[in-house]
């Protein structure tokens, strides 16, 4: 029974033993690495080491947690220290792209990146103040659980179900093509079969254990992706500054950029605000805003703080989750500025289309692993004679900045090469991302599997299912759902990246107002939520779909409230007529071109499309105030159900057959 | 169910969630809005304005968090209405 029911008070008092061996291990086993490689192991096996090492280290945990108990499997037995609740909630929140694509987005977008590094960590505030201390203390499951209760029945709990799905299942898409992308990269596996070796990583760690075996891996995997994003700055750091603190150095970065920016003539400089990619001042403040309530709104975020032991807890809790976020999140603008540092001093030494092979000939690696990650003169650089014949045809002879461009996407996982450290850290990076890609799979294949379990199968289904039938179709769904998710990742849809910031518009638009209200306004009824709920939904959802895939139909709805300039205007018309008049044959590509133009002038008053909740959260709000009040006050049982769970102490309120 | 302590426990909850929610709309926006005056202030190297948005604000939510936590919890203990 140990290993099912592993005794609560010494399994807890040892955890910081077995953290801590675990820390020092691998620690110990990263030099381990360094020594065989520094005797002459190909880069390649100390490659597969640190992959399957770690890996391994997952699959232990996730078999050694395995449980048959209703409790354990949903929600880790309600146990979980705030500390550790915190660590694991660090890695389901911090995903692939956090890890492998935060830095990158902060090289290329200066000051306007950090809407990403705001919106990310302040969403914490609201998840703490206004959400999750309310929905421990009600005892749910899961998310739709408490709109079911909340708003008496199973319509809302059907709607919070599909938007619980609309946005986890995207998310875990690009999870596991993430992980796909890491294992052919560094493993050299072809990318249809990477996507399935990192399906079956994720599928060990939660298959067997749920929320119990997700826990306890997720707090090894923060411990792996936090020191494999750290080495590197403080290498960087050092060897540019002498000083192992990038956080503080960071300054001096900057003021180096910016001189050598202005030396080189490049006029948009790295610190200047709205400025970068079409973020004005109006889509910075939209996108923090979108990205934080949308943080207070994600399921298999908050489902995170129904494991704590108390209501008191989940609070600490939330506070140490994001101190354990912070430390990658204030890290990552300083490997942004480092990296740029480096570039602009490489390009300040001379660069020519002549030297590029001796000076940088990582950059041939890469272009070589995908044409589009390097691009010098507008080509992919291949290897020097391309590099050379394009930038000849342009006329370049002294390549400038502006002439290299680098895909955000390998910033982090190329900067150990970029400034020239051991492969060991390559090695230690491609680890970190899988942990990063791996936990936070794990924790949206839960909630979406327990959401189709408990929500649909038990609740509306099959009210009287044994627990242990419970438990076979959740275990049966996780792996429908994982194979769904890798099948999509294996078709390597195009805009996935752009879905995964959907994520947040949808979830923000759907779930927020009725998480809110439902705690801190008593007269919000059943009819008003409801109402609310598909508005705000079905609101956000319009406006990422028409702006994306309908942007011809959408601009010609709305062109009175789109920013398009009058340029942009007589050249929709000019390509309009262009479509007209086209032959037959070449009526596709017409069309492909006024879409694409399309695309950039279909807006409602400039939002970018990666806003959407600007406009899904406000109208949800509205009209779940305004429904509410139109239709009857809730009963005097709804009104004392939600003082309960107002206050602290008592049991939870809803109380399972957990056995 | 709504006794005068629970009504003044509420009470206290709401306005801490106030003062809360009225700090994270200072360091999520109000202070980013004076990036481009801030930025003249440089100190360690950093323009200031950008620094709030790299690591100001971000220490500032974390400090909040933790203190959010313990007052919370003050009020709850006052009120009798902690968990034992």
């Amino acid at each position: 029974m140990a290993n099912t029911t592993a005794s609560g008070g010494d399994f807890t008092s040892n955890l910081g033993r077995i953290y801590g061996i675990y820390t020092g291990g691998f620690i110990a086993f990263i030099i381990l690495m360094a020594i065989l490689s520094a005797m002459g192991v190909p880069n390649r096996i100390i490659g597969y080491m640190f992959v399957g090492f770690t890996i391994l280290i997952y699959a232990v945990i996730g078999i050694l947690s395995r449980t048959m108990q209703v409790g354990e499997y949903y929600v880790a037995g309600r146990r979980v220290p705030a500390i550790y609740n915190g660590m694991a909630t660090g890695a389901d929140w911090m995903s692939g792209a956090s890890f492998v694509g935060m830095a990158g987005t902060l090289y290329a977008l200066g000051y306007d990146g950090l809407a990403f590094v705001l919106g990310w960590t302040g969403g914490y505030v609201l998840v703490a103040v206004l959400v999750a201390p309310f929905l421990r203390k009600f005892g749910a499951y899961t998310v739709p659980d408490f709109l079911s209760a909340r708003y008496g029945g199973n319509l809302a709990r059907f709607i919070g179900v599909i938007v619980l799905f609309s946005c986890s299942f995207t998310y875990v898409v690009a999870q596991i093509y993430a992980t796909g992308i890491i294992s052919a990269r560094f493993l050299g596996l072809d990318f249809n079969v990477a996507v399935y070796v990192g399906l079956a990583g994720i599928l060990v760690c939660s298959m067997l254990g749920g929320m119990r075996a997700v826990t306890w891996t997720q707090v090894a995997q923060y411990i792996v992706l936090i020191i494999a994003y750290l080495i590197p700055a403080i290498w960087m750091s050092t060897v540019k500054t002498g000083i192992p603190i990038p956080q503080l150095m960071q300054g001096q970065a900057l003021a180096n950029i910016t001189a050598l920016e202005t030396a080189q003539g490049i006029a948009v400089h790295h610190v200047t605000p709205f400025v970068h990619g079409g973020y004005n001042a109006l889509n910075y403040f939209l996108l923090i805003l979108c990205l934080m309530v949308g943080t207070a709104s994600l399921p298999h975020v908050l489902m995170r703080y129904f494991t704590t032991p108390s209501v008191r807890e989940a609070r600490v809790s939330v506070a140490w989750s994001l101190l354990f976020i912070f430390i990658l999140y204030f890290t990552a603008p300083a490997y942004a500025a480092f990296a740029k540092w480096t570039m602009l001093d490489l390009v300040a030494s001379g660069l020519t289309p002549e030297n590029i092979g001796e000076k940088a000939s990582w950059m041939f690696r890469w272009a070589a692993a995908d044409n589009a990650l390097v691009q010098i003169c507008g080509k992919a650089a291949v290897d020097a004679a391309a590099v050379a014949a394009a930038c000849a045809e342009k006329g370049v002879t002294a390549l400038a900045f502006g002439d290299i461009s680098l895909n955000a996407d390998m910033i982090v996982l190329a900067t150990p090469e970029m400034a020239g450290m051991p492969y060991v850290i390559s090695g230690l990076v491609a680890a970190g991302g899988l942990a990063a890609a791996l936990s936070t799979a794990d924790g949206l294949l839960l909630a979406i599997a327990n959401a189709l379990s408990h929500d649909i199968y038990y609740k509306m289904i099959d009210q009287n299912a044994p627990t242990s039938r419970r438990l076979i179709v959740s275990r049966i769904l996780l792996v429908v759902v994982a194979i769904m998710a890798a099948y999509v990742a294996s078709t390597k849809p195009g805009d996935i990246l752009a879905m995964v910031s959907w994520a947040f518009s949808l979830a923000a638009a759907g779930l927020f107002p009725a998480l809110v209200l439902g705690v801190w306004w008593k007269r919000t009824n059943s009819a008003g939520a409801i109402a609310g709920m598909i508005a705000g939904f079905g609101l956000c959802l319009y406006y990422l779909l028409g702006t994306r895939y309908g942007a011809i139909g959408f601009y010609e709805m709305w062109s009175g409230l789109s920013t398009a300039s009058p340029e942009a205007v007589a050249k929709y018309a000019e390509l309009k007529a262009a479509v007209a008049s086209a032959a037959p044959d070449a009526q596709a590509a017409a069309m492909t071109a006024l879409d694409k133009h399309a695309q950039t002038i279909a807006n409602w008053w400039g939002v970018k499309n990666l806003s959407a909740a600007a406009f899904g959260l406000p109208v949800g709000f509205a009209v779940m105030i305004a429904v509410s009040l139109f239709t009857k006050a809730p009963s005097q049982a709804m009104q004392d159900f939600i003082e309960e769970i107002r206050v602290p102490r008592g049991k939870t309120v809803m109380e399972e057959k957990t056995a | 169910m709504a006794t005068p302590d629970r009504v003044s426990y509420w009470n206290k909850t709401k306005n801490l969630m106030i003062i809360m929610m009225a700090l994270w709309v200072f360091f999520g926006y109000v202070i980013h809005m004076f990036v481009g005056s801030l930025n003249n202030i440089v100190i360690l190297g950093f323009p200031f304005g950008y620094y709030m948005a790299a690591q100001g604000s971000l220490i500032a939510f974390v400090i909040m968090l933790f203190v959010f936590a313990r007052r919370q919890n003050a009020i709850d203990e006052e009120h009798g209405v902690a968990e034992d």
